[in-house]
């Protein structure tokens, strides 16, 4: 039996087109898979659309979702990774109460040691920022409730680069540009 | 000089006729009434054909694109006109059948705020299109009319919606046509990869017992020739799915039959005995595989299709080629040996005669009893000599719709395959007949399905189209009846019909009809219906029990096939 659980990272790039994100959403949803988190914005590409996915789920499965979604007329291309293939990060951001922070003179601490920042403090509360890996950002949370109450926690979804040496997008759109310039050609 | 402008409902018009379209189908409304305002200046080039419901324009045009060959084309209204739409899309997309879909939308300021018939149109379709696009300038129509045309009829084909809001249809703009032909994100036609032709190849010339299993891609792709030069140099085996039917002629000497639930045996047995299966434009729908664990467990197989996302999804394969089945058969047929397999394509004789002696025979030459309704198909391929489009319902008439009918030309033969839409018949025969009015277009039905889409025998009656109706009267749902008595204990819940005089709705409608109760009247009547290029409606009072034999019951393997009740092939 393969393991249902691996965490795969799936990356979209798209035209900029209207109702893209319901039709992506829904090759998952149609699947039963949960997307964990999803982050779409800009690629370095221009008029690029970068869609970063992550879900539960089987070799296989996220296979097909990939062909599935590279199916849709105005999906570029579209890749699963799994954490090794990829260098990721989350941002996270707590609120917490400063008088906590102050009492138990642990801040310097927890800065240093998770490599956290903080952007924001008065005298009722403070905003701490972390970026790292998921298991980082919710230590952070697990550190900082012990000092009291976490007002807000909240965490953005992954964004990932890939470590691969060829960018496959810029060769699958330059490619197609030469296919458009061969149909210009024939008119 | 300032260029012309024209309002945007024009420009879609003119944008229709810029892509050859002849025929629309559709029906008028609040949100879609500038069209229409057009439309009425551009009758004569132009047919418009207004259907009795929303649903039988989609399924017409449904019809229209499967004996044509290009996309079908509907105008509703925004709302009610879009929704009832919505199941012929799914049915054309799950069919591969090239739809272009224009529904009238609100206008753009009212746009989310629950206007009257505003209804979420792209939200709806999205799921179930190849692309849904909302026009909201009059600036954008005639590229997004372009665009949808490529669209739906390149490639792999599939419906498109355009939602079309008011503002767009009134505004002005210039108008300027350019024909698409190139999506970057969107490569409709992969170049299939030499090297796994070439490999292809020696899987072919290297197998002893070869089989070819083909779809609807055969058709979509103009493979027809290509696959009988293939499958007559390398001499192989084959045998069709539903939606292939008609792609190669039924004389062939190597075509078995149809595969799948109630295929032909020999198609079904040669499926899990032969050392390599090569699929060809289908995409192993669960009909046709039985349960897949066991599936030509025992062959190598080698799937060729135009969509990357079909290789592999439902049974592994050891090659895949993405491509054109036309390309890549025709490269084929130039690499294999010839060759002869005769001695394995016996393998289908033994099938052939049991079939025959068990279902085939006792079906269509019952002898005495009740009417059968293959033998109903199988009087009509007999008169006809096989050369008349077959149009179906969903249920046992489709099955034997599609067992008894022979075939001669291709694309003759339009059912509801993947998404088994009853009611989808009666307005996709209307839509083929008025594709191709020098053919015979035969509709096989039953009392169920005609039920759902019968308003539009009053199409019929308005257009005069040419339809030729055979109603394979039950009194009931016939093939739930039938689920019900081999897997159901026999409770008929909720199956039974008490039916109308459908001589008398049919004259009400000006409809020529004919009832046959006795064996000895059915093929006078059926020569009675093919004599004159007028609608007809025949009705045949069939035996009430009937079965749809051989079956492949759900979760078997293909070659676990009951011939009876009670009987199994062995
Ligand atoms: C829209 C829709 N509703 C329900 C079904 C389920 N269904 C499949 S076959 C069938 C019975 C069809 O009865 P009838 O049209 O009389 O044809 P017969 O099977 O008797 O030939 C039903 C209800 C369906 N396929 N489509």
């Amino acid at each position: 039996m393969e393991n249902e659980n691996t965490l795969y990272t799936v990356t979209v790039y798209t035209e900029n087109q209207v109702g893209l994100l319901s039709a992506i959403s829904s090759i998952f949803t149609r699947r039963s898979l949960n997307i964990w988190s999803l982050t779409v914005s800009a690629s370095s590409i221009k008029d690029v659309h970068k869609f970063t996915i992550t879900t539960h789920t089987t070799s296989e499965k996220i296979a097909a979702v990939v062909k599935q979604l590279e199916k849709r007329v105005d999906v570029i291309k579209a890749f699963f990774y799994t954490n090794d293939d990829i260098v990721y990060r989350e941002v996270a951001l707590y609120k917490v109460e400063t008088c906590n922070l102050l009492e138990s003179n642990a801040l310097e601490d927890l800065l240093l040691k998770f490599n956290a920042r903080i952007l924001e403090m008065n005298k009722v509360f403070t905003v701490l920022q972390k970026t790292g890996h998921c298991e980082d950002t919710v230590a952070l949370y697990e550190a900082l409730k012990k000092l009291g109450p976490v007002l807000q926690f909240t965490r953005s979804g992954r964004v990932a680069v890939t470590k691969g040496d060829h960018e496959l997008v810029d060769e699958f759109l330059a490619e197609r540009e030469i296919e458009r310039k061969k149909i210009e050609m024939n008119k | 000089m300032e260029a012309e402008k024209f309002r945007g409902s024009e420009i879609f018009l003119k944008s229709l006729l810029a892509e050859g379209v002849d025929t629309l189908f559709g029906y008028p409304g609040g949100q879609n009434v500038a069209i229409y305002d057009k439309i009425y200046d551009y009758k004569d080039r132009i047919r418009h054909i207004l259907v009795r419901h929303e649903q039988g324009a989609v399924h017409a045009a449904q019809g229209y694109a499967r004996v044509k060959g290009k996309a079908g084309v509907v105008l509703v209204t925004s709302g009610p006109g879009a929704t009832n739409v919505i199941t012929g899309i799914a049915d054309a997309m799950i069919d591969s059948t090239p739809l272009v879909v224009i529904a009238g939308q609100v206008g753009t300021a009212l746009l989310g705020t629950d206007a009257f018939q505003e209804t979420d149109v792209l939200g709806m379709t999205i799921p179930i299109t190849k692309w849904s696009y909302q026009i909201r300038r009059p600036e954008d129509v005639a590229w997004a009319v372009a665009r949808a045309f490529y669209i739906a009829q390149s490639g792999r084909p599939g419906p498109v919606v355009l939602d079309f809001t008011r503002d767009a249809q009134v505004g002005e703009a210039e108008f300027e046509f350019k024909k698409c032909d190139f999506i970057r994100s969107y490569v409709p036609v992969p170049e299939p990869s030499k090297d796994a032709i070439a490999e292809a190849a020696k899987m072919i010339d290297a197998a002893k017992k070869p089989f070819v299993v083909f779809g609807q891609g055969i058709v979509q792709s103009g493979a027809e020739k290509a696959l009988a030069d293939f499958i007559g140099k390398a001499g192989i085996p084959a045998a069709s799915t539903l939606l292939g039917l008609s792609a190669l002629r039924s004389d062939n000497p190597h075509y078995k039959g149809m595969v799948g639930m109630h295929g032909n045996i020999a198609a079904n047995i040669m499926t899990q005995e032969c050392d390599l299966l090569i699929a060809v434009g289908m995409r192993f729908d669960d009909r046709v595989t039985g349960t897949t664990s066991t599936y030509a467990k025992q062959a190598k197989k080698i799937h060729i299709d135009i969509d990357a996302s079909e290789i592999g999804k439902n049974i592994p394969v050891d090659l895949g080629i993405l491509g054109d089945a036309r390309t890549v058969l025709e490269k084929l047929t130039s690499l294999v040996k010839a060759s002869d397999h005769s001695e394995w394509e016996k393998t289908a004789d033994k099938c052939y005669e049991v079939e025959n002696s068990k279902v085939i025979n006792p079906e269509i030459h019952p002898g005495k009893g009740y009417i059968n309704m293959g033998e109903v198909v199988d009087t009509v391929a007999t008169v006809s000599k096989g050369d008349v489009v077959v149009i179906t319902d969903v249920g046992q008439n489709q099955m034997h719709a599609a067992r008894y009918s022979k075939f001669v030309k291709t694309r003759s033969m339009v059912t509801s395959g993947g998404l088994g839409t009853m009611g989808f018949g009666l307005p996709a025969a209307i839509g083929a007949k008025i594709a191709d009015p020098s053919r015979q277009v035969v509709l096989f039905l039953g009392d169920g399905g005609l039920q759902m889409t019968i308003e539009e025998l009053g199409t019929i009656m308005q257009e005069g189209t040419g339809v030729k109706i055979v109603l394979l009267n039950n009194n009931w749902l016939g093939n739930v009846r039938m689920w019900q008595q081999l897997f159901w204990d026999e409770r008929y819940s909720y199956t039974r019909m008490t039916n109308p005089d459908y001589g008398k709705i049919s004259s009400a409608y000006g409809i020529k009809n004919r009832l046959v109760e006795k064996r000895e009247d059915l093929e006078d009547a059926v020569r009675e219906m093919l004599s004159d290029d007028a609608p007809f409606l025949l009705e045949v009072r069939v035996v009430e029990e009937g079965m749809v034999f051989p079956m492949v019951p759900p979760g078997k393997s293909v070659n676990e096939i009951m011939l009876t009740e009670k009987e199994w092939y062995k």
